[in-house]
């Protein structure tokens, strides 16, 4: 039997079953919840498990045809080539639609039979209402794969003999790491989603509730973290102009799930400890979820342009619309119908931390709904005949920036303030030298650095270093003064504290970048030098390399400060043989408190090229700060108090209409 | 809390499903709108591609007219070439631009194709194209006898592009 | 209103990146240098997919670049230089969109929903002096009650998070 022969039939068939498998885990437990009978709800796990077995089976077929070249797959003569490296051959499986399509739902399987594993402590109804909801997520996009978007399609009888290679863009470690990381998060979000709509179905919609969701959101939330960060940070090497962040429709796709999760996994807090805003703790985690889809809608149904749209079909943009109308109308409907209209009980100050939360929530929520508001107005304006503009970095800045210094200026307080009730004065009184401290330092900033004033540099500066310094202090404070104190304060207070480091960290690194940068464009021969940025660049030669699917012009830069040399750079631009496209390989020096971009521009005349030469403060600090979140985020995920089975949860449940309000 | 505030969510997510409805059906969403709808044509000073003599937007004025920007270098053009054949046989006023082009190439292709235009507008370094918010040929601008631009297509042109086209041509008479 | 959209506008833009090709386009200050890159930025490429002047290779990109700097040559201001560029081709190469009547929600939306969230947040905070039921459940019972005390006494030795967020 050849393997290699029926490989992708396999695969295709893996789906099928998968897809059967995901179809019953919609039914049938909600029949057991309907019918209250146990036993049906026990079949969730299983189901869940099988479905995520099959999907993996089917993304291993799927990798298995890339790896032994079988361009009788169409997918795969599209997207390889023999001379493909071995690496980008499996990350060729994510490198375009149909194969991510395929890596998202397995991606939802697996977050499905992690509930399924990791699910001991929550009674049974809940387990098999969450299963139940993201089984029929599955059914949908596992469905709209295999019709339009079916990876295994195959060119029987006569299959190229090469393929059209990985697009050249792709070939490379971001790829490898960016999507699968970015699309964790997406998918992540259906739990905290079914979590929602479990408690909306059940009509119990409590602390415990909160307590539930949260690990899952957070872990959902460092995952869209990383893999944002992973996109800025691929795209600022890759593309070769040192740009980091576009406000490109595609970006914003990601950021938007992002902002509301952030307001998500606070507001569950405050659920979680004080019962409070239960209502609008739903609602957003309807609306994280629904974002995502929205998201996968615009990149996948080209209704917007952009450089990272994977290509365009108005059938799989119908398809896809439906299954948001259904997942978002449907999630918004049983909202409408069944959300609580009576507020809760539990009274709260003016300055208390329930209203440095819902400040929180505010800020993110507008923030939220500006991107969305400046990615969808072109749009607007357009299908209402009214022609055609563009909303571009300018105004996304204009917008987001104000609230992010808003945003910060409320961590350094909120985080310290008090549940219930809290004082003014105490606040200020612990935070004033603080305030004014990161004040100095921000004035101080631009005169130190440049000499002069500035006043966006001053803003940011403050609110950045305000950020980690109250942080710091009150960690300090917790800890009366010793080190050996700090890890006893528990996962989830210090997992918050160093989270919100870490967006003090990026907001020092995005001002610093913004407004220091430095660039030339310069032409340069071999053997000439240029003087830029406090260093010294010289061209020491031009020549040619032969890659493995790619012919490349490199040329070879020391940059000395001042006397010392402190790297040689070897920039390229490559041709990449099967598509003929041009790339431009940066190369970058990197420090913690620099980097120095090096990239070759247009070839010119006598052996000459124009030279781009950037020096980037503190542009390792805007990545750096999503690694201090995620790890924030991580500890306070794994705080004992999630871990804990709950015997008390368990005989609770036996008693429908006991109440359950937590005081702590 | 009043229940149908709860319903709000839920409606503004109907609006923004027909906004996309709407949009996924739309073709052509990369063309941009002409800002030169209802303007004169825009002033310039060159030379006849085929006999060198000097021309201006005042050579243009009389009848109404095709002004059709195209390209040796341009595939698009070369397909549509033959059916601006036909349209310069059924008596049709053709002007061309020959844009960011060389001279010697586009007479010989004229030569090999045929050439339906009354005279071309030679712009090699596309000074022309920009004034005329020119971003990829083939394009074709209506125009009538008084210089005023009357409607702008992008792309080729051809029976079906025409078919939509040609009511507005005729009422430029 | 114009100075004050003017002034946010500067106080949020950073510094702008060079441009493709932009040893081509010398300048004798670097004020000027930085203008011409911030236009560059600004104004997108009419025909790729979504990118700014600064950044495309294409064609058009390159002859629109090249008249931006004949036209800074000539002494034409920021206005002026966008000006000229939308006439030709349209508000689509901004990418700052412009302040009209239709985009008046695009500008203002976002303080619309500020204000009309804080409005929001003001009016459901629960009043102090009213007293509500919970979630879709009336009041306890007696013997609900009493399992509620049963409850609350063997959850106790857990509930030591008075601190914790």
């Amino acid at each position: 039997m050849n393997l290699q022969a029926i490989a992708p039939e396999f695969g295709q068939l893996a789906l099928i079953l998968a897809l059967v498998l995901a179809a019953f885990q919609s039914i049938v437990p909600l029949v057991g919840v309907r019918a209250r009978r146990e036993w049906l709800m026990a079949y969730a796990r299983p189901l869940a498990t099988g479905q995520a077995v099959f999907l993996l089976v089917s993304l291993a077929a799927l990798t298995y045809s890339f790896l032994v070249d079988d361009f009788s797959v169409a997918y795969v003569a599209a997207n390889s080539n023999t001379a493909l490296p071995t690496p980008y051959k499996v990350s060729a499986v994510w490198g375009a639609h149909e194969g991510s399509l395929l890596l998202w739902v397995a991606m939802l399987g697996c977050w499905g039979l992690a509930v399924a594993w990791f699910s001991s402590s929550l009674p049974l109804t809940m387990v098999a209402r969450v299963l139940s909801i993201m089984g029929m997520i599955s059914v949908g996009f596992i469905l709209f794969t295999l019709e339009t978007s079916n990876p295994f399609e195959r060119i029987l009888p006569s299959a190229p003999a090469e393929g059209a290679d990985l697009n050249p863009l792709l070939q490379d470690f971001g790829l490898i790491v960016h999507p699968p990381t970015l699309y964790m998060g997406y998918v992540g979000l259906s739990v905290a989603f079914a979590f929602a709509l479990a408690a909306l179905m059940g009509g119990r919609l409590d602390a415990a509730w909160a307590r539930w969701s949260r690990p899952w959101t957070v872990a959902a939330w460092i995952f869209l973290t990383l893999g944002i960060a992973l996109g800025s940070w691929w795209a600022y090497y890759e593309l070769g102009w040192g740009g980091w962040w576009f406000w490109d429709p595609v970006e914003n796709a990601s950021l938007m799930p992002w902002l509301v999760a952030t307001a998500l996994i606070h507001s569950l807090a405050v659920t979680e400890k004080r019962g409070l805003f239960k209502s609008w703790t739903v609602l957003l985690a309807i609306f994280a979820f629904s974002l995502s889809l929205l998201g996968t809608f615009l990149v996948r149904s080209g209704v917007l342009t952009s450089v990272h749209a994977f290509a365009s079909d108005p059938e799989r943009g119908v398809f896809i619309l439906a299954l948001l109308g259904i997942c978002v109308g449907g999630s918004l409907l049983l909202y409408a119908l069944k959300a609580p209209t009576v507020a809760s009980v539990g009274r709260y100050d003016w300055v208390s931390r329930e209203s440095a939360l819902l400040a929180n929530n505010l800020v993110l929520m507008v923030a939220a709904l500006a991107v969305l508001l400046g990615t969808l107005y072109p749009l607007v304006i357009d299908f209402l005949g009214m022609g055609k503009i563009s909303v571009g970095a300018a105004w996304f800045n204009t917008m987001f920036v104000p609230l992010s210094v808003l945003l910060s200026l409320l961590i350094g307080m909120g985080a310290i303030s008090r549940w219930k009730s809290d004082r003014i004065e105490r606040i200020r009184k612990e935070l004033m030298a603080v305030f004014i401290a990161s004040l100095l330092l921000g004035f101080a900033t631009p005169i130190i650095k440049a000499s002069e004033m500035n006043w966006q540099v001053v803003m940011g500066m403050t609110v950045g270093i305000w950020v980690i310094a109250a942080s710091l202090w009150d960690m300090w404070k917790k800890a009366r003064g010793q080190l050996s104190r700090v890890p006893k304060l528990g996962l989830s207070y210090l997992g918050m504290i160093i989270a919100h480091i870490g967006v003090g960290i990026s907001v020092i690194g995005v001002t610093m970048v913004a407004n220091y940068s430095l660039e030339k464009s310069v032409r340069m021969a071999p053997g000439e030098s240029a003087e830029f940025g406090g260093y010294r660049f010289e061209f020491v030669e031009a020549g040619h390399i032969e890659g493995p699917n790619y012919t490349s012009e490199a040329t070879r830069f020391n940059v000395y400060d001042g006397d010392r040399l402190i790297d040689v750079m070897t920039p390229e631009k490559r041709r990449y043989t099967a598509r003929g496209t041009v790339m431009t390989e940066a190369e970058i020096d990197v420090t913690l408190l620099r980097d120095v971009y090096v990239s070759m521009g247009e070839p010119l005349e006598n052996g000459a090229w124009g030279m781009r030469l950037q020096v980037k403060p503190f542009m390792r600090w805007v990545w750096l700060g999503s690694l201090f979140m995620s790890l924030g985020g991580l500890l306070a995920m794994l705080d004992k108090r999630y871990r804990r089975k709950q015997t008390v949860a368990k005989t609770a449940n036996q008693q429908p209409g006991a109440m359950k309000e937590q005081t702590v | 809390m009043n229940r149908a505030l709860l319903f709000i969510p839920l409606a503004v997510f109907f609006a923004m499903g027909v906004l996309f409805w709407i949009g996924i059906g739309k073709e052509n969403k990369d063309v941009l709108p002409s800002p030169l709808i209802g303007k004169p044509f825009p002033e310039f000073a060159a030379q006849a591609l085929e006999s060198g003599t000097g021309v201006s937007a005042d050579s243009l004025l009389g009848q109404p007219m095709l002004v059709n920007v195209w390209a040796t270098w341009c595939p698009t053009c070369k397909a549509e070439h033959a059916f601006l054949n036909t349209l310069a046989e059924q008596g049709i006023r053709i002007i061309g631009i020959n844009y960011k082009d060389d001279d010697f190439k586009a007479k010989q292709w004229l030569t090999a194709y045929g050439n339906p235009y009354e005279f071309n507008v030679s712009d090699p370094e596309g000074k022309l194209g920009l004034d005329l918010g020119v971003y990829g040929a083939p394009e074709t601008f209506l125009v009538d006898g008084d210089g005023i631009i009357r409607a702008k297509h992008v792309g080729d042109l051809n029976p079906r592009v025409w078919e939509k086209l040609k009511p507005q041509f005729d009422a430029m008479q | 209103m114009k100075s004050l959209l003017l002034l946010s506008w500067l106080l949020f833009s950073g510094a702008a990146l060079a441009v493709v090709e932009g040893h081509k386009y010398p300048f004798d200050n670097q004020h000027d240098t930085e203008r011409f890159n911030q236009l560059a930025e600004d104004l997108r490429c009419p025909k790729c997919q979504n990118q700014n002047l600064a950044d495309s290779n294409a064609p058009v990109a390159r002859d629109m670049r090249d008249k931006v700097y004949e036209l800074m040559q000539q002494g034409k201001s920021d206005d002026e230089v966008v000006g000229y560029m939308v006439d030709r081709y349209g508000d689509f190469v901004r990418y700052k969109p412009p302040m009209r009547l239709e985009t008046f929600l695009l500008w203002f939306g976002p303080l619309i929903l500020f204000a009309l969230g804080l409005v929001l947040l003001i009016a459901v905070r629960p009043k102090s002096t009213q007293r509500q039921t919970a979630t879709g459940s009336e009041p306890l019972t007696a013997d609900e009650q009493a399992k509620l005390e049963r409850l609350k006494a063997a959850a106790k030795p857990s509930s030591e998070e008075s601190q914790k967020s």
